[in-house]
């Protein structure tokens, strides 16, 4: 055989090995279109959901939440509580790293947590009872308490912004009021490919290969965390008609947040499964310091005149898509009650015009915030704009982006008084969120220091309190869990509207095993 | 020559100042808080405050202007306010596909336009010429988004000849990067190319009425000689003076285009950068754009030279 002949076969070898390598990484890669971008890299600074994903990506928590909704070690390997219930010790597990190979150390989580609750509501409320966290040596860490207080190690397993993500001290020690400066530097499943970011349009991350997953299951953000990818694209597709057709192509594996008009259309699709990522529950938020919102009538008169199933269809269409809910604190949670709720259950317009006139209403404009951007919440808005009008209310509907609301929210002069005020705005919370009042920052009717719209009942606020330490399941939880929602109903911080789905969607022909969690997790993932 | 190009060049200048503080008042004058839209909806006002004061928001707006200029001065463009990365590095990392839509578009319009304008004014009054009309009335009012649904639909979804979105570097092959700008340079293009055919069509139809035409037909010049040699020639001003004035169709078209194709590309930076407010990129992008668009001014008024040796400057 002469030289060629030796050659070619050689060379088409080559090219055959080449072929499937390509093939291999690319089937190891999986493309997900995000509902927004990864601008932000740390996920202290921000409550961004999206850097909450990020974070579950690059980084690791001492617990977390399992299917059941309770909290389990994760980086954690064994912890005591003393017989005072003042004294918490922490024992990190075996064989946790940093993505540069240095060892985690308790340390780490020390400073981590600091840096965390200095933003965290729930995260304060903790820390507001230590008297001391310290590292005592390289896998052990102590809590001390002033007082007991029951929602410690659920506070830890926080599984929504901000959550407690444990980053290298030298990171951690940084102001928190500016994202850390360096690399990124994690301890979780995969590592972040920082020369592949292109902010806007891709997030690349890879296979942590020294990552030592818990030997038990996945369970909901809990559990072992087997990553069975290489790589993870979280890809940004602006238009949502583009976007389907991209995954209905094959040209992207996972969608997380398809808008519902294009749920038929992904739902008939053979090669796709679409299943409920997430519940949200949509709210008014009146103006608790703008007449008539001031006067607990004109509250109730919003209440009255709100019929969730009309919310529900404008927001999110067939009745399949969404279900009633007259809790505060979620429907189907570990903490649903509907106690006081009779006047969200029976809405009656005429008892509203009523107690709106008794909160002393004269016909001024209410200036009802509506941001165009978001169809969820601007069709709400909307409602409730329509809704008002039956009352004979002079609405005001100022349609505007969700970057313009979130700079006037925080004004709390009436419109009156000045031309940036408002009466009325409307925001969602995720399941997460609703079932956790403690981190839950709508819900507080902490008055001044409370969130947009300021509600105020101090005797909700103790409830709350109260409610924190006492064990759940017992009679003396119920009870005070009945009174802190008959003071919420009493006070109305906002009036529930509802909880609709959210829907992910996905190839089955390529996917699997996917934790049908609300923020999209990217480990247990298998790619055929 | 060299002189007005030096006189011109000059001459941005005080265009780019009027630019830089122009854009940089517009951007903290419109309503929205950077800070707050970073910190997220759960945010309290003390941590949105906190990262105000970390950008430097805070500051007194003379001062931040001034910080502003410094840099600017340095050839530093800033930090974007939400990824802390430079501009410069985000706007070059978008650089490639917004230029390749561009050069794409606009030798694809060319390419279609100049030639069916000049068959259109060949034969003026007839049906191609109506046709061509109808093409152009058409090409301009389709809105640019709705089309690039229909293409997707058509050559993406059902014919699957083509893919739905993304971009592809040329450096990752040439049959790729191309297959991914058809159909965004389609959508783009035929706007730009319904706005040149009408002038092209306008121009040379009154070139051929010119009795230096009349007399080439009569030496029995080949018409397509008289077409795209003598009457192409003398008409091609304002086609070139329409090429550079469309430049900024093209940029609000280029905008559009990729949020669309989902093209990483600067249009879509800076849409993303104006719902976030992210006051440094909106700056820094709507500068490089302002001088770009004034050198293809430049280079269009230069070329009039190469059309007509009667300009001279």
């Amino acid at each position: 055989m002469n030289r060629t002949g030796r050659i070619r076969p050689l060379a088409g070898l080559l090219v055959g090995m080449l072929l499937v390598w390509a093939g291999q990484a690319a089937g190891q890669t999986v493309r997900a279109v995000m509902d927004t971008e990864v601008k932000y890299l740390d996920p202290h600074w921000t409550t961004a959901d999206i850097s909450q994903v990020h974070g579950y990506m690059v980084y690791d928590t001492l617990f977390a939440l399992d299917e059941k909704g309770q909290p389990q070690p994760q980086m954690v390997d064994t912890y005591r509580l003393s017989a005072d219930k003042l004294t918490y010790t922490f024992t990190l597990r075996d064989g946790l790293k940093w993505h540069d190979g240095r060892p985690v150390r308790a340390a780490d989580a020390v400073a981590s947590l600091k840096r965390w609750a200095v933003k965290d509501a729930a995260g304060q409320k903790l820390m507001a009872r230590a008297a001391s966290l310290e590292a005592v040596n390289d896998k052990t860490f102590v809590l001390k308490l002033r007082e007991p207080y029951g929602l410690t190690i659920r506070t830890l397993a926080k599984v929504f912004s901000y959550v407690p993500f444990i980053m290298p001290e030298r990171y951690a020690v940084q102001n928190p009021s500016k994202p850390f400066e360096g690399e990124v530097i994690g301890s979780g499943p995969f590592m972040f490919a920082a020369k592949e970011w292109v902010p806007g349009a891709k997030t690349v991350y890879v296979k942590f290969k020294d990552y030592v997953p818990r030997k038990e299951p996945a369970s909901y953000y809990a559990g072992g965390k087997r990553v069975n990818v290489e790589r993870v694209e979280l890809v940004v597709i602006p238009d949502q008609s583009t976007a389907v057709a991209a995954l209905e192509k094959g040209e992207v594996d996972y969608m997380q947040r398809p808008h519902v008009d294009q749920w038929p259309l992904l739902r008939k699709n053979p090669n796709i499964r679409v299943y409920q990522s997430d519940v949200l529950e949509m709210h008014i938020h009146p103006n608790h310091l703008a007449p008539p919102f001031d006067n607990l009538k004109g509250r109730q008169a919003l209440m009255l005149m709100v019929n969730q199933e009309d919310y529900l269809r404008a927001i999110a269409g067939d009745p399949e898509n969404w279900r009633t809910c007259y809790s505060y604190l979620g429907c189907k949670g570990w903490l649903e009650t509907d106690a006081g709720a009779d006047l969200l259950k029976k809405p009656d317009l005429e008892r509203a015009k009523q107690f709106l006139a008794e909160a002393g209403y004269k016909g001024e404009k209410i200036v009802v915030m509506a941001p165009s951007d978001i169809p969820t919440t601007n069709a709400a808005s909307l409602t409730t704009a329509a809704q008002l009008r039956k009352l004979g209310v002079n609405v005001d509907l100022q349609a505007m982006d969700w970057g313009t609301l979130t700079s006037r929210r925080p004004i709390k002069d009436p419109p009156s008084k000045n031309p940036g005020g408002w009466h009325i705005f409307h925001s969602r919370s995720g399941y997460e969120e609703v079932k956790d009042p403690w981190g839950h920052a709508p819900i507080s009717t902490a008055c001044d220091k409370a969130w947009f719209g300021w509600p105020c009942s101090p005797r909700a606020t103790k409830a709350l309190e109260e409610l924190a330490n006492v064990t759940p399941g017992t009679e003396a939880f119920r009870k005070t869990l009945t009174e802190y929602h008959v003071a919420l109903m009493e006070n109305i911080p906002y009036v529930p509207l509802g909880e609709y789905y959210v829907l992910a969607a996905y190839r089955k022909d390529r996917l699997s095993n996917i934790l049908e969690t609300p923020l999209p997790l990217f480990w247990n993932m298998v790619k055929k | 020559m060299l002189a007005y190009i030096v006189r011109r060049i000059l001459a941005m200048l005080p265009v780019m100042g009027i630019v830089v503080v122009f854009v940089f008042l517009l951007v903290r004058i419109a309503p929205g808080d950077p800070a707050a839209i970073i910190a997220g909806d759960y945010a309290t006002p003390e941590n949105i405050q906190k990262i105000r004061v970390g950008l430097g928001l805070d500051k007194p707006i003379h001062v931040q202007f001034g910080i502003y200029v410094m840099n600017l001065i340095r050839g530093d463009l800033g930090r974007s306010l939400h990824s802390r990365l430079p501009v410069r590095q985000l706007i070059e990392q978008r650089l490639e596909p917004t230029v390749a839509l561009a050069v794409s578009t606009l030798t694809f319009a060319i390419c279609l336009a100049i030639p069916l304008g000049i068959l259109a004014a060949w034969r003026a009054g007839s049906l191609i010429d109506r046709a061509v009309m109808v093409f152009a009335v058409g090409g301009f009012s389709i809105p640019v988004f709705w089309l690039g649904f229909l293409l997707i639909y058509a050559f993406s979804v059902k014919l699957d000849m083509l893919p739905v979105q993304g971009y592809v570097s040329f450096r990752q092959g040439f049959l790729p990067f191309i297959r991914h700008l058809i159909l965004p340079t389609v959508t783009l293009g035929l706007v730009y190319m319904a706005l040149l055919a009408r002038i092209t069509r306008a121009s040379v139809q009154e070139v051929l009425q010119s009795d230096y035409i009349r007399t080439a037909n009569a030496k029995g010049v080949h018409p397509i000689t008289v077409l795209f040699v003598h009457a192409l020639k003398n008409a091609a001003v304002p086609v070139v003076t329409t090429i550079g004035v469309g430049f900024a169709l093209l940029i609000g078209g280029v905008v559009i285009t990729e949020s669309v194709f989902a093209l990483p590309g600067l249009g879509r930076l800076t849409v993303d950068a104006v719902l976030q407010r992210d006051y440094s990129i909106i700056q820094g992008v709507t500068l490089i754009f302002s001088f770009v668009y004034a050198l293809v001014n430049l280079v269009v008024d230069l070329s009039y030279t190469l059309f007509d040796p009667r300009i001279r400057y």
